[in-house]
């Protein structure tokens, strides 16, 4: 069973209804004891850090994540779930998880284009993620395949050994992230037609080491 | 870099394709959930609603059109049409849609715009625009007007000011329509397009007018649109989306590829 961690983020239901799709049993839930009898947890959400983060505490799951992923259960953040797991995040100025260290950081505000256009934030469409090494949950995608992004704010690792996959959107930043049990995304794998479907099929199969 | 997006609409009414679609042995299809998942297949980057249904007694038959097009396609779909509140915005959003549109329900209330970027985020919140092209005058210094019901309604907004109120009060994105172009496939009105795509900081998707290619190619680099919607290109299978994306790409445009 594969647990979708609920914190109110947004709406959830997304990513279950790929699973489903996928033949593969989930449940969306915000109970502890269900998440803790999982065998793998999905950590996604759209929304706001500082909001986020002020729900994960009340409910207690913050310390139970980091408990959850330090003993080894195979993790898959998602956009707002990704950014949360940093130390911290300059929206809302928020402290976060710490789960990896390293911050995440707003777009600045005059990126432009060749042609010297304004690049728009949010960064919304489909994008290309460069993998600087193979990786199980990213196995089988087509080169040139393109990941659906909505998001303002990108994570930046501190430890540069965390990053596995880039995007370029005026600058370059990380848009997966690999280390040990836990893989991340800043991009939405469940909108991402057929390669976002692989990247989850593979992370329900996934025993949570990291080939490295 | 980003690709420009490539989005056909469904007009629904009823829970039903206004037009019959054509695919491939020309089968005409009448299901929005079917023609979702064909275009899905074919490479459409995200994919348009729009209900038409007269009756407010029956949002409920487009809830669960949505509900069944989120169990099949995999990528971003707006619905937009007859939203009237932040709850009607709600329950779209919980049926499985990413965004929804609001067009003369914000033209008449501007602040549901703001309640629903509050609620949901502003990426979840479209503003529709529709507009069609007028003398100028004090009120209308960009030349261009809103309009409302189908463009029987002239309301006296400037096209450019709206955009750019839209976006403070927290749209995520424009769709904008023009009333003058759509239905003639003659293409885009791009002079249009390049005016509000370059006032805003947020992406623009341009509607109305597509008829070939070239149409395309022009209002995603003259109009410098973000996006482009199509309706009757693919619905009567003059082109399928994939040949749509080929055309732009061996002319430079970077467009989603692989699917």
């Amino acid at each position: 069973m594969i647990g979708i961690i609920d914190y109110k983020a947004g709406n959830l239901t997304s990513v279950a209804r790929a699973l489903h799709y996928l033949g593969q049993p989930c449940e969306v839930t915000e109970e502890p004891a269900v998440l803790e009898a999982c065998d793998r947890l999905i950590f996604p959400g759209v929304g706001a850090a500082g909001e986020a983060m002020i729900n994960l505490r009340r409910r207690g799951l913050d310390r139970r994540l980091r408990e959850w992923i330090a003993d080894g259960k195979p993790t898959l953040g998602i956009c707002l779930g990704t950014q949360v797991i940093f130390a911290r995040s300059e929206e809302n100025d928020a402290q976060c998880l710490g789960i990896v260290p390293g911050s995440v950081r707003r777009f600045p505000g005059d990126m432009r284009d060749q042609e010297g256009r304004f690049l728009k934030i949010p960064h919304m469409g489909w994008n290309r993620v460069l993998f600087s090494r193979s990786h199980p949950v990213f196995a089988d995608l087509p080169a040139d395949a393109e990941f659906y992004f909505v998001h303002s704010y990108y994570p930046a690792p501190a430890d540069p050994d965390y990053a596995l996959g880039w995007t370029d959107y005026g600058i370059r930043f990380c848009a997966a992230i690999a280390r040990r049990n836990l893989v991340a995304v800043q991009f939405h794998p469940e909108k991402s037609g057929a390669p976002g479907l692989r990247i989850l099929a593979n992370f329900c199969r996934w025993e949570g080491n990291d080939a490295q | 870099m980003l690709s420009k997006r490539i989005i056909p609409c469904l007009d629904v009414r009823d829970g039903k394709l206004t037009k019959g679609i054509k695919f491939k042995g020309n089968v005409d299809i009448g299901d929005p959930v079917a023609a979702a998942r064909a275009y899905y297949e074919q490479g459409a980057d995200e994919i348009v609603f729009y209900d038409i249904t007269a009756s407010s007694d029956a949002r409920d038959i487009i809830l669960d059109v949505v509900r069944r097009v989120a169990e099949t396609i995999f990528i971003p779909f707006s619905v937009g049409g007859g939203i009237r509140s932040v709850e009607d915005m709600r329950a779209v959003i919980l049926a499985g849609a990413e965004k929804v549109s609001v067009n003369s329900e914000a033209v008449k209330n501007p602040n549901i715009i703001d309640e629903g970027a509050r609620a949901f985020g502003s990426q979840c919140v479209v503003l529709g625009m529709d507009v069609k092209q007028v003398p100028v005058r004090p009120e209308i210094p960009s030349g261009y007007e809103i309009v409302i019901h189908g463009g029987r309604i002239y309301t006296g907004r400037d096209a450019l000011r709206w955009a750019r109120e839209g976006e403070s009060r927290g749209a995520g994105e424009i769709c904008l329509n023009s009333i003058d172009a759509d239905g003639t496939q003659e293409g885009y009105e791009n002079d249009l397009t390049r005016m509000i795509s370059t006032a805003v900081r947020i992406p623009v998707i341009a509607s109305g007018g597509a008829g070939k290619p070239e149409h395309l190619h022009e209002v995603l680099t003259r109009g410098q649109a973000d996006a482009a919607l199509i309706a009757s290109i693919v619905h009567y299978q003059t082109h399928t989306i994939g040949e749509l994306k080929t055309y732009l790409h061996q002319r430079g445009v970077k467009v989603r590829m692989e699917w």
